[in-house]
């Protein structure tokens, strides 16, 4: 039985990746909205340029019959979106939109959302590795994690209006590779990093390979639930730095937001009070129950999915090379 | 590794050397820090392996029992020349960033090598450390040490930590459990990392022991370290015997371990109160040196130690459930305490001089 898929973001990387995956798979008809056109056209999808914040999404998902949405167009740095008002905007009341135009989409079956794993904070008090029954211990009181907290609450709320809908939330690690772009691959490509003194971050990464294998493996598999999605094992903010062949300044706490502003300029790395408190006291994710009960393995450790980046910005210095050859 | 050579290479994989890959992949957990490291493990593969492939958990890549003299005492050349080798290799990948650490940022090469070196002048000169009981601590499997904290500065869990990794056969790892204040601390919490620590937290404690691996921990805490040196070898209230759930239910024993002679290296005569609020701390300590003198006031007073590993208190004979049983979980508390207490009463009436 053929299905029809919808993707909100699909104008954005992820998206246009997960929505041409898919479209690969004659057994799915894949739907693409988003607000502008893609940049290149997505061979075998039907794109339709919408905003979910607007009522006529309800139409396209009645008339088409669509059982499967899946959640992308979530902005995570207020530079994308134009702000932090308009962020907040999208991220939220275009989820409240999309989960009302769900809720009126009878063929609706499963709902896959994007999350991030800063909904967990960062903090001193934190366990080793979250697991996803964990409450935050630090709870992230601005920008895109406490949009994504925010998300997840609505989410949870259409979960129990629509119980005949499979939820899957994904709570993603940092994603990176030779592609993405975002405000924590802008911070590692800053010409010197700086890092907050006394302290060395355990940090996670997941390929964005991985990122698109877990969302196919959400829609193929249709199993609910909330999943944590990194790669294997951590890496320290140190030893990610020598990686990407920098060099780092260490920073006393209160003056690293704004040495981190000053070093960029154009604002596309992410001083966030959030980023900020990531990077001094970091987070490990527990991946146990995407592997038991999703069926996703990630193919590059944390180690790797960083490595990829890195050598993607062709950064890693010879010395490390040459090192590890000898 | 060895098998990580088997796998054709994949396209993620270009650029990237054999032993780097095989290092990248190999942090995927905890492992027991006992288990035997074949000599080839040093050797790296000779063809490159992608990042991606699975590789089992990498046991320590340089052999750890090279970082001292043999039984004898004295430097073979052999020992001599895998010193300075497997040196190069701990500094060159210390600047490469190329090395593997666990879930918990354990990186046990550091660990051997710079922080358990820096306690070892301390634990054989300065507090010349006395160990008994160590055939109560398993080999190769999980078990919870539980001891008396005291002394101002934790030095008491930093010689416990050095005497099993030093003094035991397995040379086994003590991965603590400490406080939050730790961890928010410039350094103190980065190094806690580094040396394999953790949050006292259930599910920190339950996952390292489901993993074998020895835990420590200090249930009085600050009451233990902060406490004035007139109730010196007086155990303080042991928490909410948390520690008691996660080892009942990871079936793991309990090792009450009873240490002496840490009192006396900062004897706390008050403790100033108001200096501690403002300074965010437990408590600010008042010793006949410390503040008077400056930095030498931080200076511990040379006491004579004596650690005993007294014998395992097994928490696998419980029905189902009891863990969440507030009545057992105090009686094995009280239990616990009761027996640390009266180890300490006994290594104290056998010693005869605080400083001997």
């Amino acid at each position: 039985m053929g299905r029809t898929v919808l993707i909100t973001g699909v104008s954005r990387y992820l998206g246009g990746q997960m929505a041409a995956l898919l479209a690969e798979d004659p057994s799915f008809d894949v739907i693409g909205v988003d607000v502008v056109a893609p940049t290149h056209p997505i061979p075998g999808i039907t794109f339709v340029r919408a905003d979910i914040r607007n009522p006529v999404i309800a139409k396209i998902m009645g008339e088409a019959a669509v059982d499967t949405v899946v959640h992308l167009g979530v902005i995570a740095t207020p530079k994308q979106a134009g702000g932090r008002t308009t962020m907040k905007d999208i991220n939220v009341i275009g989820t409240m939109q999309l989960l009302s135009a769900c809720q009126r989409t009878p063929a609706l079956r499963h709902l896959v959302v994007k999350s991030t794993a800063a909904i967990y904070g960062s903090g001193p008090k934190d366990p080793a590795l979250f697991t996803e029954d964990m409450e935050p211990k630090h709870r992230p009181s601005s920008g895109w994690a406490k949009d994504s907290a925010e998300v997840e609450s609505y989410v949870r709320g259409f979960g129990r209006r629509r119980p005949d809908v499979g939820v899957t939330t994904l709570r993603f690690a940092h994603i990176v590779g030779p592609q993405m772009r975002t405000g924590h691959t802008a911070y590692f490509e800053l010409p010197v990093v700086p890092t907050v003194l006394g302290f060395d971050p355990r940090l996670q990464f997941v390929h964005e390979a991985d990122a698109l294998g877990a969302l196919r493996a959400s829609v193929v598999t249709s199993n609910a639930g909330t999943f944590n999605i990194a790669g294997d094992g951590v890496l320290f903010l140190s030893q990610a730095v020598r990686a990407m062949g920098k060099t780092s300044v260490a920073v006393p706490a209160p003056l690293f937001p704004l040495a981190g502003r000053a070093l960029s300029p154009q604002g596309y790395a992410d001083f966030s009070p959030g980023a900020v408190r990531y990077l001094t006291y970091g987070r490990a994710l527990d991946t146990s129950a995407a592997r038991e009960r999703l069926g996703f393995v990630p193919e590059f450790s944390t180690a790797g999915a960083f490595a990829s980046f890195a050598r993607s910005h062709g950064a890693v210095a010879a010395r490390t090379e040459v090192g590890a050859d000898g | 590794m060895a098998d990580a050579a088997d796998t054709p290479p994949a396209s993620g994989a270009k650029g990237l050397s054999a032993s780097k890959a095989a290092r990248l992949v190999g942090n995927t957990g905890p492992r027991p820090t006992a288990a035997p490291v074949p000599p080839a493990a040093s050797v790296p593969p000779a063809t490159p392996v992608s990042p991606a492939t699975p590789v089992p958990p990498a046991t320590p890549a340089l052999p750890d029992d090279v970082d001292g003299p043999g039984p004898d005492g004295i430097w073979s050349d052999e020992e001599i020349s895998r010193l300075q080798e497997t040196w190069g290799e701990f500094v060159r990948r210390r600047i490469s960033g190329d090395y593997a650490v666990d879930d918990f940022g354990f990186d046990p090469e550091f660990t051997d090598r710079v922080l358990l070196a820096l306690m070892r002048p301390l634990y054989r000169s300065w507090f010349r450390v006395e160990v008994t009981g160590l055939e109560n601590v398993p080999a190769d499997s999980g078990a919870l040490v539980v001891a008396n904290h005291s002394g101002v500065i934790a030095f008491d869990s930093l010689m416990t930590q050095v005497a099993l990794h030093d003094e035991h056969p397995a040379r086994r790892h003590l991965r603590m459990l400490g406080a939050n204040l730790v961890f928010q601390t410039p350094f103190v919490g980065e190094l806690a990392r580094k040396a394999g620590h953790t949050l006292a937290c259930h599910p920190d404690a339950e996952r390292l022991l489901q993993a074998g691996e020895l835990v420590g921990v200090w249930p009085e805490g600050f009451k233990g370290i902060g406490k004035p040196f007139s109730q010196r070898y007086k155990l303080q209230r042991f928490g909410r015997g948390g520690f008691v759930t996660a080892a009942m239910r990871t079936g793991a024993p309990i090792i009450p371990t009873a240490i002496v002679g840490a009192e006396e290296t900062y004897p706390m005569i008050a403790n100033a109160k108001t200096v501690a609020r403002v300074m965010g701390l437990p408590y600010f300590p008042i010793t006949p040196t410390f503040p008077w003198l400056g930095p030498l006031g931080v200076i511990p007073l040379p006491s004579k130690w004596h650690i005993h590993f007294g014998e395992p208190i097994p928490t696998d004979g419980y029905p189902e459930g009891s863990a969440d049983d507030p009545m057992v979980v105090f009686d094995l508390t009280d239990e616990v305490r009761e027996q640390i207490q009266q180890t300490i009463y006994r290594l104290l009436v056998a010693r005869t001089s605080a400083f001997g």
